[in-house]
């Protein structure tokens, strides 16, 4: 069964309408927004909770739960004062892979700052910075004014859409760093720093945003509680398989027919959501090679895995994937797999902020290894030692980027060792040939 | 790590930028953006005046702006913070340009779902047109960037230059954008695909097809 037009929740995603206030209100964007704050922090948090949001920007992590870490009691500075807490917004979308916060946020961003609200009022925060991208300087432009459209309308600001509660809203542009998609990463550039990840604990929720309590949560997480909590949890909770509740959107690029991005139901099947969006594989489906589907982060999935996958949580880690942000990489069998993936070791490498040593020597090591797999200039021995360094790095980093390194090389090694092994093979035939 | 190197603090550097001031349009900007942060906490701000500051650099050359060591300093005399700190920040974000670059700064998308897509023929011609990645043309108007993931992959391939997007891009579409600049002139931004809007499925949206024509309400349906 399909998802119904009127299920979705992003209808302006592909801008064929205006993204401004009167047209957002049009669609149902700001509609008694004061009704759903006067429902009260908690009511709001346990109507996320069982919607069984799940956080969009790649890890998961229960929505509801993640707002319900942050003090009902605000803790004390060192001159007594209350300190204030924040909601900071990450649209800083660098995956490779990922581009729907970039729709959301150019077409229908009144979702964004009405769910920043909504979000910012259940957590108790003084105020919410969005960190955009820097790329996106179009789209940026259009946040800034949507911005300044809700506080000329009274929706933001003292007494923010009537509700007797002040809530400040503002966009803070990044110059150019993926790192700065690492919640602390965010944090320490929104101090004017290097984006270099914080050691935890101290978590965000304790000592975030100049030490204050701080929640960190993808665009696509904040513009969507306002629709949860217009229409209910169950209605949220009804598409999806259990623990992977909810609309999504997913970015299909790559070798299909049709790229696009789309909102579609969780759990629709891989085959299914290539079929009916994107007029499948670009030569038949026996063309299909392999699919990441998750963004660049997450393992491959090879062809005879990917047809009946459901496009979720739980179905993409059964197959030693991810689903990340859903951003679907599909690669047909013209592709050179292992340049692929190497370019995206490459893109590692160039990412690494630098601070712990694993990370940044290894990003640079791991590529060139890579680089030379792709030639078949290397030993047979060398896959396993890459596949032994790969894990070295892992886990020993203090964010997670050293493990977005790590997995796609593991992906390609668990699936397309014979491959390599045949360049290798093939190279040093040639070297023999040539000698002879 | 991206491999970032400073262009020298020349005596001549010194003459030319020494002097920078905000002019009263960046000065506007700078004074909104320090104010989005709490009291005391203006450093936050660094991020933003650099890139005004790399702006005006920019308009008083003629071409997209850098930051030479002088104009950090006064970026940090501004916010009243450690010329080192600034520095650290405009060498780690790659976005801020450390050498001078041209009037059009054509940055190249060659991560993975890009060169997918033939981001291979996008560079190719770059290349055929007398640009190398990481240089300027001698004429000055050419800058070549090979950047990473731009977050336009549903419409890749796609390019950067200046502000603007160029996305699905084919080597002749890409000559026809950048003839088009070179003659002053200011091409449609966005998809280059035919009858494609952004990013729908070519041949038109799988789903929503009442937003095309009227800004559809569909909580009648709810």
């Amino acid at each position: 069964m399909a998802l119904a037009d009127k299920d979705r929740i992003f209808t302006n995603v592909y801008g064929y309408q205006p993204w401004n206030l009167a047209a957002a209100r049009a669609r149902g964007d700001w509609d008694n927004t004061r009704d759903i704050l006067a429902r009260g922090r908690d009511a709001i948090i346990e109507e996320i909770k069982a919607s069984g949001l799940r956080g969009r920007g790649g890890a998961g992590f229960p929505t509801g739960m993640k707002w319900s870490f942050m003090p009902k009691q605000a803790p004390l500075d060192q001159a007594g004062n209350p300190k204030p807490s924040f909601l900071v917004i990450n649209a800083d979308e660098s995956e490779p892979g990922s581009c729907k916060d970039r729709e959301i946020i150019r077409h229908d961003p009144h979702k964004l700052v009405e769910g920043a609200l909504v979000a910012g009022f259940a957590m108790g925060a003084r105020a919410a910075y969005i960190y955009i991208r820097g790329e996106y300087i179009r789209e940026a432009e259009t946040l800034f004014a949507a911005v300044q459209e809700a506080y000329d309308a009274g929706l933001l600001g003292r007494n923010a859409a009537g509700s007797g509660y002040d809530f400040d809203v503002f966009v803070h542009r990044g110059a150019g760093a993926y790192i700065c998609g690492e919640e602390t990463a965010m944090i320490e550039s929104l101090e004017g720093k290097k984006g270099q990840p914080r050691l935890k604990p101290p978590f965000p929720a304790g000592a975030g945003l100049y030490g204050c309590p701080t929640t960190v949560n993808n665009v696509e997480s904040i513009a969507v509680a306002p629709t949860i909590m217009r229409r209910g949890a169950s209605w949220f909770a009804s598409f999806g398989a259990e623990n992977n509740k909810g609309t999504k959107l997913f970015q299909i690029s790559g070798h299909v027919e049709k790229p696009c991005v789309v909102e579609e139901e969780m759990s629709i099947p891989f085959k299914e959501l290539i079929e009916r969006h994107c007029g499948g594989i670009r030569g038949g489906w026996d063309n299909l090679l392999a699919v990441i589907p998750g963004g660049s982060s997450v393992p491959l999935v090879p062809a005879s895995q990917v047809m009946d996958m459901p496009m979720d949580f739980d179905g993409c880690k059964k197959v030693g994937s991810g689903l990340g942000t859903a951003a679907v990489i599909v690669m047909d069998k013209s592709t050179d797999i292992v340049r692929a993936i190497s370019r995206l070791s490459a893109f590692y490498k160039h990412e690494s902020c630098g601070q712990c040593t694993p990370c940044r020597e290894g990003t640079g090591w791991m590529w060139r290894v890579m680089e030379r797999l792709r030639t078949g200039d290397a030993h047979v021995d060398e896959i396993d030692m890459l596949q032994q360094v790969t894990k070295q790095v892992e886990g020993h980093t203090i964010c997670a980027l050293g493990d977005a390194a790590a997995w796609p090389i593991q992906g390609l090694i668990r699936h397309f060792r014979p491959e390599l092994e045949r360049r290798i093979a093939e190279r040093h035939g040639d070297v023999r040939e040539a000698a002879e | 790590m991206a491999d970032r190197y400073l262009e020298p603090d020349t005596p001549e550097i010194r003459a030319r930028w020494g002097n920078f001031a905000w002019n009263p349009h960046w000065a506007e900007k700078a004074r909104a953006a320090i104010a989005r942060y709490p009291e005391g906490r203006q450093r936050s701000a660094v991020m933003a005046l650099l890139d005004y500051a790399q702006r005006q650099v920019g308009e008083e050359t003629r071409t997209q702006g850098w930051l030479p060591i002088p104009v950090m300093e006064f970026v940090a005399r501004e916010l009243d913070m450690p010329i080192i700190r600034v520095v650290e920040v405009a060498t780690f974000y790659t976005m801020y340009n450390l050498v001078p670059v041209g009037r059009f700064h054509v940055q190249v998308c060659g991560t993975t779902p890009c060169m997918l897509r033939g981001s291979d023929d996008i560079l190719a011609a770059c290349r055929q047109r007398g640009m190398a990645p990481g240089h300027t043309t001698d004429d000055g108007l050419w800058t070549l960037t090979e950047v990473e993931c731009m977050g336009n992959c549903a419409s890749a391939p796609m390019v950067q230059i200046n502000d603007d997007n160029y996305e699905d891009l084919t080597a002749e579409r890409l000559d026809t954008v950048l003839d088009a600049l070179a003659r002053g002139e200011t091409p449609k931004t966005g998809t280059q695909e035919p009858g494609r809007h952004t990013v729908e499925p070519l041949g038109g949206p799988t789903t929503l097809k009442d937003m095309v024509a009227e800004n559809h309400d569909y909580r009648g349906e709810w």
